[in-house]
């Protein structure tokens, strides 16, 4: 139908991928102009962002044209915005990619091992698939 | 001249500042104690002779001088100090070795010997890397540590690896490499994957990163 799904609006949760704010979870308090947003989150100070900077999410939260602090954190909390966040499978796949990079070596050993063992085992299932199928 | 004291002297003349001391120069005569000396020697002062030298032996002209003036070498009393080990290098870590004929081997670290270099193991069961020094530049330090503390490596210094044959290995070698291994191999089977993780090379493969990797 339409070819946009996700809005620039006040309340639009968006994630920071550029600058030194790079992966952080923030809301668009209001817009100045065509290319920037004053955004805000619970552990920064508000700021102007470029929207090249943002890439929204599907998560939107109800609330006023900047509001104070406060007023922001309490319908984030009641939204559960984190948690929608870290179970929404963007955010549980960056949640996997930042672990992997954290692992040492002996860690990406164990990792190898465990690829291989699943896949083994899928492999293992589809041929009895297929022999169920032959048969 | 007379012997020299292990300790320097103490002024017995304290500074009431910089130039000025507590003492006048008599004060200073009679805490010096020299007018006890005087009377002990019947009122002169002591004087040692200089002691009658052998006369020395008499030195022929050297038979040849050199054209021009011949320059000596600065005298250098520089003392190389001992290798510092890196922090992320203690007993036990295991290695990853980064040169030489066991390129790419993972290994434990034992000690550190005299001259810098690092003792490793293997353990050679494991991943037939023997008792062996290495240098810590050749040598990448993962996080990962072995329990060494069943392991005696007293007696492993840089002697112990001067070759006499250089084609066979004495067999005293061989029993102290399987002393130091039975312990370490113990500890090793007991942590899940460790002695396959052991085992494997280690090699750069597509899309790691050597700068963004965490060992």
């Amino acid at each position: 139908m339409y070819p946009f799904k996700r809005y620039v609006e006040i309340g639009r949760v968006a994630l920071v991928n550029y600058g030194k704010d790079y992966g952080k979870l923030v809301v668009i308090v209001d817009v100045v102009d065509q290319n920037r947003a004053l955004v805000d989150a619970p552990d920064m100070v508000r700021s102007q962002m470029n929207f090249k900077r943002l890439t929204l999410t599907d998560i939107k939260i109800d609330i006023n044209r900047v509001p104070k602090k406060k007023t922001l954190i309490d319908p984030m909390e009641k939204a559960c915005v984190k948690n929608k966040w870290e179970n929404s499978s963007w955010g549980r796949k960056l949640i996997v990619q930042k672990r992997q990079a954290s692992l040492n070596d002996f860690g990406r050993f164990k990792l190898m091992l465990a690829k291989i063992k699943k896949a083994g085992m899928v492999r293992q299932e589809l041929a009895k698939l297929k022999k169920e199928i032959a048969a | 001249m007379a012997a020299k004291r292990k300790t320097p002297m103490k002024t017995r003349n304290p500074d009431l500042i910089r130039g000025v001391g507590k003492y006048s120069r008599s004060k200073m005569y009679h805490k010096r104690g020299l007018w006890a000396i005087k009377a002990k020697n019947g009122g002169v002062f002591p004087r040692h002779d200089a002691k009658p030298k052998p006369p020395a032996a008499a030195e022929k002209p050297p038979k040849f001088y050199p054209a021009e003036d011949v320059k000596k070498p600065l005298l250098n009393k520089r003392k190389p100090k001992p290798t510092k080990l890196r922090a992320s290098i203690t007993p036990g870590t295991v290695l990853i070795l980064l040169a030489g004929r066991f390129m790419g081997k993972r290994v434990v670290f034992l000690k550190q010997l005299t001259s810098g270099l690092l003792l490793v193991t293997g353990p050679f069961k494991i991943n037939g890397v023997p008792l062996r020094r290495v240098n810590q530049s050749y040598v990448i330090a993962t996080s990962t540590k072995v329990d060494i503390s069943g392991v005696n490596v007293e007696k492993f210094d840089d002697k112990y690896f001067s070759k006499e044959d250089k084609k066979k290995l004495p067999e005293d070698k061989k029993e102290d490499q399987k002393a130091v291994d039975a312990s370490l191999i113990k500890s090793i089977e007991g942590v899940p994957d460790l002695k396959a993780y052991l085992a494997a090379r280690f090699s750069l493969k597509s899309g790691m990163k050597p700068h963004e990797l965490v060992f």
